[in-house]
């Protein structure tokens, strides 16, 4: 047992900065040449393959592949960029075993899929290493399109937009670009700054302009924007954190999730961010799992994820699950806080066990509690602060599939419209759709 | 327990596999390994005459052609006959046939088409004690260029004149080892037996460019920016020596001539094939190059099993047991009918039987919204494209229809009855007869 990790409290510096760097080095080293061509060896090239249709933004995965395969990952890699701009990241945070590898029919014949993301980082990789951006803007069309945020929705979409010639202008709240790539997903999935590298990357299109803290409601208003620009894509992201409706869960100690996360994306030196001993994270989500994981790195003692429902309701995939019980996370199920204990800070939170029939979710009224020094709280994230004019259903804003709203030259995607998963995928492909149907209205009402 | 044991023309050795001529048997040291490892023979690599040696190149040797995960498929070489003074090979012959008496050793000799080259060399090998020769009429490059190897192997006459002399100037056995790269196998191999050989061994390497450096427009292997034509051995050659094979076994010319298979044997199962079309001993060599001796353990345990499975008790009781059944097109019965199958528990799901059988065959599957993939028997000619694309083996067989079942491609009943090209109605020379 590390002195530090028994040390009581939220204290800092728990382990070393050499432990701190190892425990966060990348999950997955990435493939070298031979690796690549073995791991590619392995697809079958696949008839209308299976992998393609579980990608969210349809990579024609097969070819890349067997560009991988015949020496030519540059090639691949356009492939991939075609269909996803940010390829790179989602190489890297993709929940491929819930899309593309689960969907490989090797996985069907012997459980092993064919390593598609790792293979996807490989091609993208050496593309983004060497420096060239490898499109070309069409020819500018005088068409101005605001973009607001700059996730992955409103990257994607700014880059394709960049593409067929129009000005796109992002205006982001945050003092850098990224959206969750930056400030919301572990830190051991994207090292060495790779989501600022891929924004600066994707950026040489040119015809970008990007203004970071800028919010929405605060420094430019949707109405303005409306005016002054042909289109408005909105890709604004969750803003709000869900709070938890029990009694002390404001106490000092408990925090969100996602700022916690945040928080350990931006800091340079790991000794500075404290932790605590004893660890809850309550919530089901990849986010739970992400702070869970992240608080055991730091070198907490123990750290549990509560989730009210059965192993199986769980949004984070098995593979996230054991991930975190591989480092030491502990899982509990079927558990509902029902009351955070201590003074001024949090000492102890008490559970209910839960269970589920026809799928109503009920109290036991049997209790437990856990000691703690810190909470973490991660049962969701919600729309914040949309214009009234625009029509939001169950916390979400109505779109089209390409991303239209109601309101005339407004269109939004990512995880602040409907029809998402809320992964940066599906975000990546909102965003891109959005671009190509705004593309296609302007052109044509520029023509009449 | 099956007896491995082989006689071939009185040559005793514990099993059938020897190591054919090539660098794994230049020297002593690489075949005293072969022998520890559990080889039955050897073909000592192709001595020249005496006098100085041949000169091989100084750079790349071999190049190939792989498959999935770089496993190698086809091997090429342009490395000439041994390039080590005669005396000294003839020293190591002698002592290594001294310490395995039980193993077979035989000698490859090529040296130029003068008889007097020959009387020369056969008393010398003699002298070692060697269990025979083998006479080198395939190497297809840098020899062939100097009138021997394939040059010789090329042209029947001198390959019956050159045996002849051999089987006058020495008394053991005489192997003809024939060149692949003729247009009939069958000639050289009645050269042979006319010039009184014992038996023939093939195939010797087939002339190849297994690739073009794209960079350099250089064939590779590359000698300082240039190419020059090798032999092509391994895996990917297999098919072709064991046609060649099997004509030689099945022509009246040459029926019971002993032969000795040659050409991409990598596991038991492709000697025990080589074996059944009438190869009474296999020769190995790329496999070894490949993965090294320890093969051989495989070899021997692999036929062995199998032949137990089979209740064979030593290899004479299915050598040639595949020839009779080699026959010729105009003789396949055009009415028996088959089916592909696919089946569904193994099947998955990948389409590729589908893509190739749409784009490319009889569009003769079909495919479901949720992937199930179906044979349409109004279509499919039982090519068996499909069965050889699947990646899972026996997902897709060929299944006979049964006499009497209806063929839903032709609306017509399967017959009993054999017909073949030369009974077809369609046949203008079956008409002709009538």
């Amino acid at each position: 047992m590390k002195p530090g990790s028994i040390a009581s409290g939220i204290s800092r510096a728990r382990l070393s900065l050499e432990e701190l760097h190892q425990n966060f080095a990348d999950l997955h080293s990435p493939f070298n040449q031979h690796e690549a061509v073995v791991a590619a060896d392995r697809c079958y090239f696949c008839y209308d393959a299976p992998c393609i249709a579980a990608c969210p933004t349809t990579i024609d995965i097969p070819l890349f592949i067997r560009q991988i395969q015949t020496g030519q990952p540059e090639n691949a890699a356009q492939t991939i960029f075609d269909q996803n701009i940010l390829g790179g990241m989602c190489a890297r945070v993709c929940p491929t075993e819930t899309l593309c590898e689960e969907a490989c029919v090797r996985h069907m014949a012997e459980e092993r899929p064919v390593e598609i993301g790792r293979l996807q980082r490989y091609a993208t990789d050496r593309v983004m290493q060497s420096g060239v951006h490898p499109y070309i803007r069409a020819t500018h069309t005088n068409k101005h399109i605001a973009v607001v945020g700059a996730g992955p929705a409103g990257l994607a979409c700014a880059h394709r937009l960049a593409l067929k010639g129009h000005d796109v202008h992002i205006m982001e709240q945050k003092p850098k670009a990224g959206g969750l790539n930056e400030y919301g997903i572990a830190a051991y999935k994207t090292v060495d700054d790779f989501a600022a590298t891929e924004v600066d990357w994707l950026m040489q299109i040119g015809g970008i302009q990007l203004t970071t803290d800028c919010m929405m409601g605060r420094d430019v208003f949707l109405d303005d924007l409306l005016k002054d620009y042909d289109a408005v894509f909105l890709s604004i992201g969750l803003g709000g954190v869900n709070a938890l409706p029990i009694q002390g869960e404001s106490k000092d100690g408990s925090v969100n999730a996602v700022d916690f996360i945040a928080r350990l994306r931006q800091i340079d030196d790991l000794t500075k961010l404290p932790i605590g001993r004893n660890v809850v994270v309550i919530g089901g989500g990849m986010t739970a799992v992400d702070a869970a994981v992240q608080a055991k790195l730091l070198g907490a003692e123990h750290v549990t994820i509560a989730y009210r429902r059965a192993r199986e309701a769980m949004s984070a995939s098995r593979y996230e699950q054991d991930l975190a019980t591989s480092r030491g996370v502990r899982l509990m199920f079927n558990v509902q806080p029902v009351a955070v204990y201590g003074n001024d800070r949090v000492a102890a939170v008490e559970f209910e066990y839960m269970q589920t029939d026809d799928h109503q979710l009920r109290g036991t009224g049997e209790t437990f509690q856990i000691e703690v020094d810190q909470v973490f709280k991660a049962i969701g994230q919600n729309l914040f602060d949309v214009p009234v004019n625009v029509a939001v259903t169950d916390g979400k804003i109505d779109v089209t599939d390409t991303g239209r709203t109601n309101v005339p030259n407004l269109w939004a995607g990512g995880d602040c419209a409907r029809g998402g998963d809320d992964l940066t995928v599906t975000a990546v492909a909102a965003g891109r759709d959005a671009a190509e149907d705004i593309h296609a209205v302007l052109m044509v009402s520029g023509c009449s | 327990m099956a007896d491995l044991t082989t006689e071939f023309l009185g040559i005793t050795s514990p099993n059938p596999f020897w190591l054919a001529s090539a660098p794994p048997t230049d020297k002593e040291y690489n075949v005293r390994r072969a022998f520890e490892a559990g080889w039955g023979g050897v073909v000592w690599k192709t001595l020249g005459a005496d006098g100085p040696p041949v000169v091989n190149v100084n750079g790349p040797r071999y190049g190939a052609i792989h498959g999935a995960d770089r496993r190698l498929l086809g091997l090429n070489n342009i490395e000439l006959i041994t390039d080590r003074p005669l005396q000294t090979n003839l020293e190591e012959i002698a002592r290594v046939k001294s310490d395995y008496p039980d193993r077979a050793v035989v000698v490859s000799l090529m040296v130029p088409c003068e008889e007097g080259a020959w009387k020369d060399i056969l008393p010398r090998v003699a002298e070692t004690g060697a269990d025979g020769i083998e006479l080198n009429f395939g190497c297809p490059h840098g020899m062939s260029e100097r009138g021997m190897g394939s040059a010789v192997g090329q042209v029947p006459d001198y390959i019956e004149m050159v045996t002849r002399w051999c089987k006058t100037h020495y008394d053991r056995p005489v192997i003809v080892k024939l060149t692949p790269n003729i247009t009939d196998i069958r000639y050289p191999a009645r050269a042979a037996r006319n010039g009184g050989a014992d038996a023939v061994s093939l195939i010797n390497t087939i002339s190849s460019i297994t690739s073009v450096n794209l960079d350099t427009f250089s064939p590779e292997p590359s000698i300082d920016g240039k190419g020059s034509h090798g032999g092509y051995c391994g895996p990917a050659v297999k098919p072709i020596a064991m046609n060649m094979v099997a004509e030689i076994a099945r022509d009246p010319e040459t029926l019971g001539l002993p032969i000795s298979g040659i050409g991409g044997i990598t596991t038991w199962r492709d000697a025990a094939e080589f074996m059944s079309l009438g190869c009474g001993t296999v020769q190995v060599c790329t496999a070894a190059m490949t993965y090294g001796f320890k093969i051989i353990d495989e070899l021997t345990t692999g036929l062995n099993r199998w032949m137990d499975d089979k209740e064979f008790k030593e290899t004479s009781d299915f050598v040639g047991r595949a020839v009779g059944n080699v026959t010729d097109w105009q003789y396949l019965n055009l009415n028996y009918i088959a089916k592909a199958r696919i089946d569904q528990e193994k099947c998955i799901q990948c389409g590729r039987c589908y893509a190739v059988c749409e784009d490319t065959s009889h569009q003769a599957i079909s495919i479901s919204q949720d992937r199930k993939f179906e044979v349409i028997d109004e279509e499919c000619v039982a090519c068996n494209l499909c069965v050889e694309v699947c990646p899972v083996e026996r997902c897709i067989t060929m299944a006979p229809l049964p006499i009497g079942a209806i063929d839903r491609r032709t609306g017509t009943k399967v017959s009993d009855r054999y017909l073949n090209w030369t009974m077809h109605e369609n046949n203008p020379l079956t008409k002709v007869a009538e």
